[in-house]
């Protein structure tokens, strides 16, 4: 019994204080203004796993959110994964896609896929595939950059992982990438030899220029690291329409990638605003570099880092908006 | 002094058996690698199976069609699927709302961190005693100063879901098992494929059948954290005593009250383990959910793995750590309470009651307070310490770049060259029937007839899914890398065990490199090592390496006091006594140690593939990334698990025959814990 009563009292005290604290009153959650128009709704934006892309996602994020008024959510996903969630109603928007010619098959209705996905036009920027090396081997051997030198050089690139032969780095495994079959195709002395992530090249290319050690990888722009340290792209045999159609047969360069927009079907059909502005944004690799730039090497938050370059590009934020 | 007389005796008769037995051993073995250099040597690599990263074959292709057609089903199994994780994902998402995520037009989640913090508290109290919330309370404060309150709610969110499920269906499937031994030969085999498929070979597959949301996350969780709960179970209730049931039995009680009133009870304490093991191992997979947007802390590890800030991902994986640590001590504290109260009774003091109904009220003000106000809601910025550690570290990571790496570059390439790289050549460079039929004959020289037929069924299994020369570049990697684990083992085992100074200083280590994710030590890893195989095998070590060391150290200290009194009185130099009396009597430990150090760098072939180790770890990741190549890394992912199935097996027959205990109680207790990944 005597519990009891103490449990009552504590019980008696402690609402007691609750009531007298909120009698201080400031800081009330009710009081607060929540933001958000209701007309855009929400937008379900993929982030596939590389800076470049998180930076475009973010600005367009960012302006769906403050001038639109949308709720945007981010979500850390693979290409693969992305355009799966376009049909089961997860994804919205897939900012920047290389290519993927396999997915639009599957998801494309035009390409005699299922419908749930359709394309939302370039995003202005151009994606540039190539092998690069660090600046300072050019200086050293300036005829390196043509392929046909390579295997001149091939012994430079020996690693303990690439036996007699050098190593050409390649990167993430998600990339596009025929790097197996040109090295087979153009007979040379080189082995892939897969560095994992993009990351893992920007290591490995950051320390052969610092301690002149050679390294030859797979790279790309846009890219912010290109700003960091200029990497210079080996010529491959130019690329002609139609030469990487077998993938086994590949004897030839990337061609340079128009980088489109990827939009779920039903997000393209519900008038939203978000969907305009999506369809609108374009800005060019210099802009996307500035931006990964802010988040991968200063460590600034992708909000606040697109925040800064939307406050710096008025002109080209009105038009993405119709205005 | 007669029975220190009658130990030496014993000992010297021990030592003698053994050492007949594995000279006999170690002869057939050195033989076996004599020929196989030879012919190797004349084989010239041919016939080794090689294929490229971007080669397929029909099975792959089969594997593809698979696949697809899961994607195409639309029948009650896929719609019963979808009705499960569409009501997980209302629980998660519920469960969300209330603790970290915004409701609109709300600004902020229902319950903030005083609330959270309380509770949390209350719940610790009840379960596990106020000494345990003496560690969750400042856990809970340091989830915040990191600066990763949401993250860490959210992790504990889909740990606790998942491992209520796992322990819901677990621990009934352990009951069965124990009383079933058909069950048991059905389920074990099953539980092994779960817990050495590597996840990333059904994120797809689960994202097709489950879609994208909180609910993936927790079933991909699920499916790895069951297991400890189903074996830990199962080998719990056969522990209880024959006499006890017996004497029970002949009351004449019915099946039911027999499990009720004596084989759970009895069981609890070991039951409360697995618990703690599926914890653990529901932490473990809080970085591969965020590859499918799972919340939770191992979303930040990714984004600083993504942009290369090392600082970003440490304080992340710092949060686990210090997750992993409060769970696994409060988990453990409450079996210890748990069997304390079932021998004295209910402690039901009139202090705790006052406590409770305390700690009731305070709970309820502080959720109130948290429902309401801001200061409340939101963790206090000002007393922020992530960003301090997280420029830290990253000066660290800038310091390891210019002044550490040609060094370690050259640790790397000759080891990789004068090591790695011979065995490589002979394991993977023979004709795959001389590579087989050597693994056939190693198997039995070690484990006998039975490894034999294990390691014939695995290799054509390998054999079958068109992997054979990326299969032995992985089992190569993993063999050496666990020879690294032993030797580590030994050396930090045996000083662990024989000085409580060194193994009071040296477990927190352990623990906390045990439970940081491998992504957060794969950045400095690579900016030391570069991207190949050698640093795979880092990572790869950094992760097994604690358990053997525990595992060598307990039985170190194992070592029976009268032992060790007789070595010393016979007069044994320190040498002598590690190498004579300590290490031979914990050779069960060892055998152990080597079992798991070979499953835990096998779990990590996956991450490696990530770094530059190529072969089957990166074939599984390839098939995750490119929608061509998910046949070939479904095919990938279960040859890794033919490949754990094997080790697992040799090791373990291996293990029964050294102790010349066929089927005795201790080679029980190593099955349950061969290819449970145990916290130790």
């Amino acid at each position: 019994m005597k519990v009891k009563r103490t449990r009552v009292l504590l019980v008696s005290i402690g609402l007691a204080s609750a009531f007298g604290l909120s009698g201080c009153g400031g800081g009330s959650i009710e009081n607060e203004e929540a933001s958000g128009g209701e007309e855009c709704g929400t937008i379900d934006m993929a982030i596939n796993p590389w800076v470049g892309y998180e930076a475009s996602a973010h600005v367009v994020g960012y302006v769906a959110e403050s001038k639109l008024g949308c709720t945007v959510n981010y979500k850390d996903l693979d290409e693969q994964v992305s355009w799966e969630g376009f049909g089961k109603g997860e994804v919205d928007v897939v900012i920047e896609n290389w290519g993927h010619p396999e997915l639009q098959k599957k998801y494309f209705a035009d390409k005699g896929g299922d419908g749930s996905a359709m394309n939302a036009g370039p995003n202005g920027n151009e994606g540039i595939i190539g092998w690069y090396v660090p600046p300072w081997m050019v200086e050293e051997y300036p005829d390196i950059l043509d392929w046909q030198n390579l295997n001149k050089y091939s012994d430079l690139f020996k690693t303990p992982e690439s036996g007699n032969q050098g190593t050409l780095f390649d990167g993430d495994p998600g990339f596009v990438t025929n790097d197996e079959a040109l090295v087979k195709n153009l007979d040379l002395n080189y082995k892939v030899v897969f560095a994992g992530s993009e990351n893992a090249l920007i290591e490995g290319f950051r320390k052969a220029e610092e301690n002149r050690t050679p390294y030859l990888g797979y790279f790309y722009a846009p890219q912010w690291f290109l700003s960091e340290v200029e990497l210079q792209k080996v010529e491959l045999p130019e690329y002609t329409e139609g030469c990487d159609a077998d993938p086994e047969k590949v004897d030839c360069d990337y061609p340079v990638y128009t980088l489109d927009k990827i939009v779920a079907t039903e997000f393209a059909e519900s008038g939203s605003p978000g969907y305009d502005l999506v369809k609108n944004f374009e800005w060019t690799n210099e802009d996307q570099n500035v931006v990964a730039e802010m988040i991968a090497a200063e460590g600034m938050d992708p909000d606040e880092a697109a925040q800064q370059w939307v406050d710096d590009n008025p002109d080209k934020v009105d038009a993405w908006l119709g205005e | 002094m007669s029975t220190v007389a009658a130990t030496k005796d014993r000992l010297l008769d021990v030592g003698l058996v053994s050492s007949l037995r594995s000279r006999w051993r170690l002869v057939s073995v050195v033989a076996l690698v004599v020929v196989w250099v030879v012919v190797w040597a004349f084989a010239n690599g041919k016939s080794t199976l090689a294929i490229q990263a971007s080669d397929r074959t029909d099975v792959h292709a089969w594997f593809l069609r698979r696949i697809a057609s899961i994607e195409g089903a639309d029948n009650v199994a896929t719609s019963f699927l979808g009705a499960v994780s569409d009501g997980m994902d209302n629980v998660l998402l519920f469960l969300q709302q209330l603790f970290t995520v915004a409701e609109f037009p709300r600004p902020y989640p229902q319950i903030g961190w005083l609330g959270a913090l309380a509770i949390a508290c209350l719940i610790t109290y009840v379960a596990a005693g106020w000494r345990s919330v003496l560690l969750v309370a400042p856990s809970f404060m340091l989830f915040g100063m990191l600066g990763y309150w949401e993250d860490s709610l959210d992790l504990l969110i889909i740990t606790g879901v998942a491992v209520v499920i796992a322990v819901a269906i677990g621990i009934p499937i352990g009951v069965w098992m124990a009383h079933s031994k058909r069950a048991s030969a059905v389920i074990t085999p099953i539980l092994d494929v779960m817990q050495t498929m590597p996840s990333f070979v059904y994120l797809l597959p689960f994202v097709i059948l489950f879609s994208i949301g909180p609910a993936v996350a927790a079933l991909v969780t699920l499916v790895y954290a069951m297991p400890p709960a189903v074996r830990v179970t199962s080998f719990a209730i056969r522990s209880v005593s024959g006499t006890t049931i017996e004497a029970t039995d002949s009351l004449g009680q019915s099946r039911w009250q027999r499990l009720k009133h004596v084989e759970l009870p009895m069981a609890k304490r070991t039951i409360i383990v697995g618990v703690n093991q599926t914890t653990m191992a529901a932490l473990a997979m809080a970085t591969i959910a965020a590859y499918v947007d799972g919340p939770g802390l191992g979303q930040p590890v990714l984004e600083g793995l993504r942009r290369g800030q090392l600082g970003k991902a440490f304080v992340a994986g710092l949060a686990i750590v210090i997750m992993a640590i409060m769970l696994d001590r409060t988990t453990t504290a409450a079996s210890t309470r748990s069997e304390r109260a079932a021998r004295t009774g209910q402690d039901t003091g009139r202090a705790r009651w006052a406590v409770l109904g305390g700690g009731t009220v305070v709970t309820v003000i502080a959720v109130y307070l948290s429902n309401s106000y801001v200061w409340a809601n939101q963790f206090p910025e000002g007393i922020g310490i992530g960003q301090w550690i997280s420029d830290r570290v990253d000066e660290v990571a800038d310091w390891l770049r210019t002044d550490l790496s040609e060094l370690t570059t050259g640790i790397q390439q000759n080891f990789t060259l004068h090591f790695l790289n011979p065995i490589q050549d002979l394991i993977a460079g023979s004709p795959w029937f001389v590579s087989g039929a050597a693994l056939l004959v190693l198997a039995t020289i070690l484990g006998g007839g039975r490894a034999f037929f294990a390691t014939l069924i695995c290799l054509a299994g390998i054999y079958w899914l068109d992997l054979w020369n990326n299969a032995m570049i992985t089992l190569t990697a993993v063999v050496v890398a666990t020879a690294v684990v032993m030797l580590l083992g030994v050396v930090v085992g045996v000083w662990m065990g024989r000085s409580t100074a060194a193994d009071r200083a040296v477990r927190p280590i352990l623990d906390a490199a045990q439970t940081m994710p491998p992504f957060v030590y794969l950045i400095p890893v690579l900016v030391l090592f570069d991207a190949n195989r050698f640093t795979a095998m880092v990572a790869g070590v950094v992760y097994a390496a604690p358990v053997a060391i525990k595992l060598i150290a307990d039985g170190v200290r194992g070592v029976p006091a009268t032992t060790i009194e007789a070595a010393e009185s016979a007069g044994s130099s320190r040498m002598q006594m590690i190498f004579k009396v300590q290490l031979p009597m914990a050779r069960g430990s060892l055998l152990l140690a080597a079992n798991q150090g070979l499953l835990y760098v096998l779990s990590m072939v996956v991450i490696g593939g990530m770094v530059g180790a190529g072969a089957l770890g990166f074939d599984i990741v390839y098939g995750f990334r490119q929608a061509n190549f998910a046949g070939k890394g479904l095919a990938a992912g279960v040859t890794i698990v033919l490949i754990g199935i094997m080790l697992d097996r040799i090791t373990t027959y291996g293990a029964q025959r050294a102790d010349g205990t066929r089927r005795a109680a201790p080679a029980t207790k190593k099955r349950f814990l061969s290819l449970t990944r145990a916290n130790n």
